[in-house]
C-alpha cells in the first residue's frame, strides 16, 4: 500500500511554527517514515507544476501555517485545498490570523510611509518607495503587491481541522498527525486541542477565586507577582478562563499571565468578548468613573484581548478597510 | 493612407508581441517562487553574456512597527518576537532592555544575570544550528556534494551518528533551559523591565551546571570538526580567502569595557576596513551613526553610517557599508571575554593574516569562536551564588517616554526604539534588524559571486550553491529584515539575457 501523502506548507508567518516541526523531529521519525511529505518548502525542493498535476485529494493532508495577505498565498491556499482530503490550520496565525492581524487596525499606507519615510533612522529625502515595478536603465525588476488585510486560513477556504497556539506545542502536534494516521478524527472543523479552558490544567488553579472584584487592574511589569498565585487573584488580566488548554500553561509556568494563542474553546464564537464580559462584570464600582478608573489599568483593549484573533474575530479589522 | 495602415500594422505586432512577452512571462514566473519566504535574486546579463548587474530582493513586508503602536510597552517582547520564531530570543531581549531605558530602571543584579544566561544559551543553541543544519553542511560535506546529501542527514553522515547524536541532544538540552526561564522556547515570556519573571530554584541548579560543562566541550568540539574538515581541506582554504567572498566594508559589534565581544551589553564599536576605530558609541546614539536607505527594488531597507552618507554599493576606504554577524563582531573587538574563546581568537587571525578578516566564509570559524564564549559564559553565570537568588526583579516607577534596547543577535546588532505616551502605551516603534544590517554587504556579496560565476552566458551547474553560499555565510533571516519573512531561506534565481528575455531559472527551496 503506498504511504499516505502530506504536504506542509507556509504563509505569512514567523517560522516558529517550523522551529516546533524541527523540535519535534526525533519524536515522530516513526511518524515520518509512515507517510510521504510531498510538500515542505522548508526542507524539500518541489514544483509548483508537480502539486498541480497531481489529481484533486491525492494528498492526505496538508498542514498550513502562517495568516494569508497576499494573492500568491491565497493561490496556494486554494490549489493546496483542492488537491488535499483535509486541510489542516497549523497555528494561531492560520487558525486565528495570529499576530499579523493586528494590522488590521491599520492602513498600508500607514504602513508603507512610516517604514519607508517616518522611521527616525530612514534617510530618503526623495521618498522612494518600493514598486512592484522599478525599471532600471533597461531592466525591470518587480515585486509583489502588499493587501490591505490580513486573512485567517478558513477565511480563504474551507478547513477541516485546526492545530491552535503560537507556536503549537510537538505534544499537540504529534497527537494531531497520529489521530489523522490512524484515522482518529474528531467531527469535521475541530481544533485539535483539549476542549477546555486553560485554568484546567494551569497550576495556579488552586488559588483561581471562585468569588473575584477588581478594584484595579495592574499590568505585570507594575507589581511583583506572586509566583503561584493566579494572576486575576492578583488583578492581573490573564486570558486563561477564555482560552483553550493544551499549552501546559507554558506561559504562566514562566511567570506571565496566558495571552491567548490557543484560541476560545468550542462553546465561544468570540474569546476577546467572553473575557471582557467576564472581566467587566466583576469590576467593584458601579459608578462611571470609578469604573473608568479600574479600566484605565487595560489601556489597549484590542491587543490584549484580541492578541492573535483580532482577523477571526467579529471585529476583525477597522471599518474603513477593504475585506482583503 | 500607406501610413496609417503601416501605424495600425505596427500597432498590432507591438500588442502581439507584448502579450506574447506576458505570455512567456506568466508561463516562466511559477507562482511558487513569487511567494512570500522566497529570497529572490535577479541576474541581468550584458551582450557578451556577462553579468551586467545582479539584485537581490526581498518580497514582502509585514509592519510590525505600525501595528505596535498603542501597545501596551510591557507587551513588546512578546509581539517583537513574532517577528522571528527562529530567533525570537534575541527580539525578546532587545525589547525587555528597551523597557529598561524607557522606565529608567536598572535590572538587579540577579535578574541581568538569568537574562545573559538565558542570552549566552540562546546563542550557543542557535549558532550551533547554523553550524550543523544551515550553513556548515556547504562545508562538511562539501559545496560540490549534491544538494540531496547537503543537509543534516549528510552532516552525521560525516561527522558519525554519536556526534549527531550529540549535537541533536545538546541543542535539546540548551533549549530546555530557555523553556524553564521562558516558559516556551519559541516566544519565550521572561521579560519585564527591571529584570525577569521568574527565578531559578537551587534544586534545579545542579543539571544546569552540567550543562554549561557539556556546552564548553560540546562547542570546543565543534571547533576541532571545523578544524579538522575545513582547514585541512586546502580547496576549502582557497575558497574561503577568494576574491569572490571578500569585502573590504566597514564592521559593527558591540563590546564591553576592554573592547571585547559581549552579546548581551555594551557600547557599539565601528571599525573601518583597515580595522581602526571610526566610532564607539551608546545603543542611545544609534541615530547619529546608523541610517537606513531605501531602494524601489527590495522591501528590506539597507544600512549604512550615517557620518559618511550613502555612498552606493561600494566596498574600500570610503565605504558606508558596514556588517555585523560574529565576523564583524570579531573585527570590532579587541579580542574574546574568556580564555579559551580567546585562545581561538588569537589563532584564527594568525591563520588568516592579521585584523580585520575580510573573507565572508570566515563566518563560519567566527561563529563557532562565538559558541565557546557563549558556553563560557554560561558556565561562569551558574557558578555565581547569585544565579538563584529570589531578587530577580525591581518595579519602575519613572514616568515612560523613550527607550532604546540593542543586543547582538546570532545574526548582528539589533536595534528595538520605542517612545511612548505617559501610560507608556507606544506612540512610535522603530526596529533595525540584524540581516538589515548587512543587507548592503549581502547584496554585494551576491553580485560579486554571480559574476565570478557567470561568463559568456554559460551559467555554471555550482552556481546556485555558490551564490547561495555568499550570503548563506551572513545566516541571513529575510523574516527579521522585513519583519516579515519566515526564518528560513529558500532562494530562487532568475538569468536574463541582454534583450531583457528571461533565459533561465533556478530554485532551491
Amino acid at each position: 500500500m503506498p504511504k499516505p501523502k502530506v504536504a506542509f506548507y507556509w504563509c505569512a508567518s514567523c517560522g516558529g511554527c517550523e522551529e516546533t516541526v524541527v523540535d519535534l523531529a526525533e519524536d515522530i521519525l516513526g511518524v515520518v517514515e509512515k507517510v510521504d511529505i510531498v510538500l515542505w518548502p522548508v526542507a524539500m525542493d518541489f514544483k509548483y507544476k508537480d502539486i498541480e498535476a497531481m489529481p484533486d485529494k491525492s494528498i492526505v493532508a496538508t498542514l498550513l501555517n502562517g495568516a494569508i495577505r497576499s494573492t500568491e498565498q491565497e493561490e496556494m491556499a486554494r490549489l493546496l485545498r483542492r488537491k488535499s482530503v483535509y486541510m489542516i490550520a497549523y497555528g494561531a496565525c492560520a487558525h486565528l490570523g495570529g499576530i499579523p492581524g493586528l494590522a488590521n487596525q491599520f492602513s498600508r499606507e500607514q504602513l508603507l510611509k512610516f517604514v519607508y519615510e517616518d522611521a527616525p533612522s530612514v534617510v530618503n529625502e526623495q521618498k522612494t518607495r518600493p514598486q512592484t515595478k522599478s525599471p532600471d536603465n533597461g531592466r525591470e525588476p518587480t515585486l509583489p503587491a502588499l493587501h490591505n488585510v490580513v486573512r485567517s486560513l478558513d477565511q480563504v477556504v474551507d478547513v477541516d481541522y485546526y492545530v491552535p497556539g503560537c507556536p503549537p506545542t510537538p505534544k499537540i502536534t504529534k497527537a494531531a498527525v497520529t489521530a489523522l494516521l490512524e484515522n482518529r478524527l474528531p467531527p469535521k472543523g475541530s481544533v485539535i486541542a483539549p476542549d477546555i479552558a486553560l485554568c484546567d490544567e494551569c497550576p495556579r488553579k488552586a488559588t483561581k477565586p471562585t468569588n473575584v472584584s477588581f478594584t484595579e487592574f495592574k499590568r505585570p511589569h507594575q507589581k511583583l507577582m506572586d509566583p503561584a498565585l493566579c494572576f486575576l487573584a492578583q488583578g492581573i488580566v490573564c486570558m486563561g478562563p477564555a482560552t483553550r488548554s493544551g499549552c501546559e500553561a507554558a506561559c504562566t509556568c514562566g511567570g506571565m499571565p496566558c495571552t491567548g494563542c490557543f484560541g476560545p474553546t468550542s462553546r465561544v464564537r468570540d474569546q476577546g468578548l467572553k473575557i471582557m464580559s467576564s472581566l467587566a462584570a466583576n469590576v467593584a464600582p458601579k459608578d462611571e468613573g470609578e469604573i473608568q478608573k479600574v479600566l484605565a489599568g487595560i489601556p489597549d483593549p484590542i491587543g490584549t484581548f484580541y492578541r492573535y484573533g483580532l482577523a477571526k474575530s467579529l471585529v476583525r479589522r477597522r471599518v474603513d478597510l477593504p475585506p482583503r | 493612407m500607406q501610413q496609417a495602415v503601416k501605424d495600425t500594422f505596427n500597432q498590432g505586432a507591438a500588442r502581439a508581441n507584448a502579450a506574447y512577452q506576458m505570455g512567456r512571462r506568466r508561463f516562466t514566473v511559477d507562482p511558487i517562487t513569487r511567494l512570500e519566504g522566497h529570497g529572490k535574486i535577479d541576474i541581468y546579463l550584458d551582450e557578451k553574456g556577462d553579468v551586467e548587474r545582479a539584485y537581490m530582493q526581498v518580497p514582502e513586508l509585514r509592519g510590525f512597527e505600525v501595528f505596535s503602536l498603542g501597545r501596551p510597552a510591557e507587551d513588546m517582547p512578546q509581539i517583537t518576537s513574532r517577528i522571528c520564531g527562529v530567533c525570537p530570543t534575541a527580539h525578546h531581549m532587545a525589547a525587555t532592555k528597551c523597557l529598561d531605558d524607557l522606565y529608567q530602571v536598572e535590572p538587579t543584579s540577579a535578574g541581568r544575570k538569568i537574562r545573559e544566561l538565558v542570552y549566552n544559551t540562546f546563542m550557543l543553541e542557535d549558532h550551533a544550528l547554523h553550524f550543523f543544519v544551515l550553513g556548515g553542511p556547504d562545508f562538511v560535506v562539501g559545496p560540490e556534494a549534491p544538494p540531496a546529501e547537503r543537509n543534516i542527514v549528510g552532516v552525521i553522515g560525516k561527522v558519525g551518528l554519536e556526534a549527531g547524536k550529540k549535537v541533536i541532544g545538546t541543542r535539546k538540552r540548551l533549549r530546555e533551559l530557555i523553556t524553564y526561564f521562558g516558559g516556551k522556547v519559541v516566544h519565550p515570556v521572561l521579560g519585564l523591565p527591571g529584570g525577569v519573571s521568574k527565578a531559578l530554584d537551587p534544586a534545579d541548579l545542579p543539571k544546569f551546571q552540567q550543562l554549561a560543562k557539556d556546552g564548553v566541550e560540546f562547542a570546543e568540539w565543534t571547533l576541532q570538526v571545523f578544524k579538522d574538515i575545513v582547514l585541512k581541506n586546502p580547496d576549502y582554504v582557497k575558497m574561503i580567502t577568494s576574491d569572490a567572498f571578500t569585502h573590504k566594508t566597514c564592521y559593527m559589534g558591540t563590546v564591553d569595557e576592554q573592547n571585547r565581544v559581549n552579546f548581551y551589553d555594551g557600547k557599539l564599536r565601528v571599525v573601518d576596513c583597515t580595522g581602526k576605530e571610526i566610532y564607539k558609541f551608546h545603543p542611545r546614539q544609534y541615530r547619529e551613526f546608523v541610517a537606513e536607505h531605501v531602494e524601489p527594488w527590495s522591501y528590506m531597507k539597507f544600512t549604512f553610517l550615517k557620518p559618511r552618507g550613502w555612498n552606493g554599493f561600494v566596498e574600500g576606504p570610503e565605504s558606508s557599508i558596514y556588517a555585523v554577524a560574529p565576523l564583524a563582531r570579531l573585527n570590532a573587538a579587541d579580542g574574546m571575554a574568556t580564555p579559551k574563546a580567546q585562545a581561538a581568537y588569537e589563532e584564527f587571525y594568525q591563520i588568516l593574516g592579521g585584523k580585520p578578516v575580510h573573507h565572508t566564509l570566515a563566518t563560519h570559524w567566527a561563529r563557532v569562536i562565538e559558541m565557546i564564549q557563549a558556553a563560557e559564559t554560561m558556565e561562569k553565570l551558574l557558578n555565581d551564588p547569585e544565579i538563584t537568588s529570589p531578587d530577580v526583579r525591581r518595579v519602575p516607577t519613572a514616568v515612560p517616554k523613550e527607550g532604546i534596547g540593542v543586543v547582538e543577535a546570532p545574526r548582528g546588532t539589533l536595534f528595538h526604539h520605542y517612545q511612548t505616551d505617559e501610560r507608556g502605551c507606544i506612540t512610535m516603534a522603530n526596529m533595525i534588524v540584524a540581516t538589515a544590517n548587512n543587507a548592503s554587504r549581502i547584496a554585494m556579496s551576491v553580485e560579486r559571486a554571480a559574476k565570478a560565476l557567470i561568463k559568456g552566458g554559460k551559467v555554471t551547474e555550482g552556481l546556485l550553491n555558490k551564490v547561495e553560499m555568499a550570503f548563506r555565510a551572513y545566516d541571513p533571516c529575510l523574516g527579521c529584515a522585513t519583519h516579515s519573512l519566515p526564518g528560513h531561506l529558500p532562494l530562487r534565481v532568475k538569468i536574463y539575457d541582454h534583450h531583457r528575455q528571461l533565459v533561465e531559472e533556478l530554485r532551491q527551496d
